[in-house]
């Protein structure tokens, strides 16, 4: 990026991110360059109450900026535990209170799908939310990142929050992927090849024909694991399978905004999707990749589909097709939790429920549940399991003893027939 | 002041280890689990104005605030990164606990050196060395929220 002044006026040579491009607009300081730090105008916010309402007690703040632009979904949990249950209460209240427009209570499932399900997230937006899983909207196009609850009271409160303007990586992908291999794999390679801090506090632009061949689903799951690479955000491609999506959920209008063609990336790093091999992290780091072919000695307790990243349709159905007229072995447990109630619905509708349930897998009501430890499979004391999600830290499902690899849908549900890690082609 | 016991954590030292999780529910005590996984009743070894030293990418997973703030509560005065993750440094500036990054303070820095940070000037002593080292320099909106003492404090000074 290079900027010449004149006159008090900044010239711009060289072309622009979308990050770049997103917070000039949000900021309204039309020429912000990586590095600045400005405060931005959020244009979608989802908020948590449980964590909002102490602050603004103690703050003496009454009122939330905008009703109109503030989403609550009761997710993680789906009343676990007291204590969760009075949270859940809690915001209930508060979207009462507050008269928040857009509310998606229990049994809805995880926001990061109710969200563009529903037709709030709009390519070109700015949405700083509660949860790190927010760099999710990047596959419509949506700068989403995720904050703690100090952020998240103040844009409650305010409508803005303080961002660093990030430097921009690019990962361009040519070539086709290989039967059985799909996004995650591409993301652990990428994980375990240049660590997960290669886009701390940077955007990620996915790039290239392998990038833009890919369903809206599979393009989420590299979105929604930007943040396991460090990054901010984590866009993919705006083309009419996005338009499409969106224009078919909300009536309001948006401004799609693409990287300039002569854009200066801080790196580009170039892959050929046709070499990946499906991939696997092993215990307690996302970064400790290897091929799925170096761990198949290891033997399961669990099986474990779902969640922001692997609950969607796209994923059910790849699992589905591994599972198809075979069983879960004897002595593991094999967990399917859709995303959302619509994916839910999908599944049973398309059948791949039945197949779930005829392979002995047990499938649940949406939410994130066994992700974070919350119900439906947590682990207890030095068990194994495989999980189609996104991290895999130390005690996250359960027991401080107990090992969490993750993986694709599709080598999970391998893995859930042998009852021991197995590529998905060897079923 | 921050000036105090250097405490050396490595790499990687993510939110599920800071504050393990289900503790950012209600009535959980969030210094009896601090550090847990790596260094049980870690509070308990803590001065008031003590300072934690780590490796690359403090802080990184989860956007739960619990893990600064059972930092703050434990006493600590003020975390040395070589490097840290996103939100978490984010939340630390929000709450004016000072997160400061400073590559190369795990080689000048070792466990129970005392050290004082000089927030303004931009160094770090090592009184048991008696070698200095600087960290990164803030940025003018951070230096701001920290100067007002935390996200809070700056939006009743400023609005």
């Amino acid at each position: 990026m290079i900027r010449v002044k004149y006159a008090d006026t900044v010239i711009t040579i060289m072309g622009r991110t979308i990050a770049e491009k997103i917070l000039s607009r949000a900021s309204g300081s039309p020429n912000v360059v990586p590095g600045d730090h400005v405060f931005a105008d959020v244009d979608l916010h989802r908020t948590s109450p449980a964590r909002v309402l102490p602050i603004f007690e103690e703050e003496g703040i009454e009122e939330v900026w905008d009703p109109s632009k503030i989403v609550v979904v009761n997710d993680h949990g789906s009343q676990e535990s007291i204590d969760e249950a009075n949270e859940k209460s809690q915001a209930r209240q508060f979207v009462e209170e507050q008269v928040i427009e857009h509310f998606y209570d229990v049994g809805h499932g995880i926001g990061h799908e109710v969200l563009p399900e529903n037709g709030h997230v709009r390519p070109g937006e700015l949405i700083v939310a509660a949860d790190s899983h927010s760099v999710t909207y990047g596959a419509f196009g949506a700068a989403g990142t995720g904050v703690g609850k100090t952020d998240i009271a103040y844009i409650s409160a305010t409508g803005q929050a303080w961002l660093r303007v990030p430097e921009t990586i690019r990962f361009h992908v040519t070539g086709e992927f290989p039967e059985y291999t799909s996004a995650k794999d591409l993301v652990l390679y990428i994980a375990g090849e240049y660590g997960t801090d290669v886009a701390r506090y940077k955007a990620i632009e996915y790039t290239g024909p392998a990038i833009e061949s890919l369903p809206l689903d599979e393009r989420m799951v590299l979105s929604n694991m930007a943040i396991e690479l460090g990054g901010k955000f984590g866009f993919t491609p705006v083309d009419s399978m996005v338009t499409d999506y969106v224009d078919e959920r909300t009536d309001k209008p948006y401004e799609p905004v693409r990287a300039d063609d002569d854009v200066d990336y801080e790196a580009t790093y170039h892959f050929d999707a046709s070499e990946l091999h499906p991939k696997v992290s092993k215990p307690h780091r996302v970064g400790n990749v290897v091929d799925v072919d170096e761990v198949t000695n290891v033997e399961l307790d669990q099986v474990f589909i779902g969640t922001c990243t692997h609950g969607k349709y796209e994923d059910l159905s790849r699992a589905a097709a591994v599972l198809d007229g075979k069983e879960v072995a004897p002595g593991t447990r094999l967990i399917i939790t859709p995303a959302t109630r619509e994916v839910f619905t999908r599944a049973a509708r398309e059948g791949l429920i039945e197949i779930f349930n005829e392979a002995g897998a047990t499938v649940t009501n949406a939410t994130c549940g066994a992700c974070i430890g919350f119900a439906s499979g947590v682990l207890g004391e030095e068990e194994v399991c495989l999980a189609a999600q996104n991290r895999n830290f130390k005690g996250r499902m359960g027991s401080e003893t107990s090992e969490i690899y993750l993986s694709s849908p599709e080598t999970a549900a391998a893995s859930a027939i042998t009852g021991r890690i197995t590529p998905p082609g060897a079923v | 002041m921050m000036r105090g016991t250097a405490y050396v954590f490595g790499d990687e030292i993510n939110t599920d280890i800071i504050t393990p999780r289900g503790s950012d529910y209600v009535g959980a005590d969030l210094t009896d689990i601090l550090m847990s996984p790596v260094r049980p009743n870690f509070a308990a070894e803590v001065d008031e104005g003590d300072i934690i030293v780590a490796g690359e990418h403090f802080g990184s997973g989860s956007s739960r605030e619990t893990a600064p703030r059972a930092i703050q509560e434990a006493g600590i005065s003020a975390v040395v990164a070589e490097s840290f993750a996103r939100i978490y440094y984010r939340n630390s500036v929000n709450i004016g606990l000072p997160a400061l990054t400073c590559p190369g303070v795990t080689e000048h820095v070792s466990e129970e050196d005392e050290i004082e940070i000089g927030l303004g000037n931009g160094v770090i002593q090592n009184h048991t060395t008696g070698r200095d080292v600087e960290f990164e320099p803030l940025d003018d909106v951070v230096q701001s929220i920290y100067d007002a003492g935390g996200l809070f404090k700056y939006y009743h000074a400023t609005k």
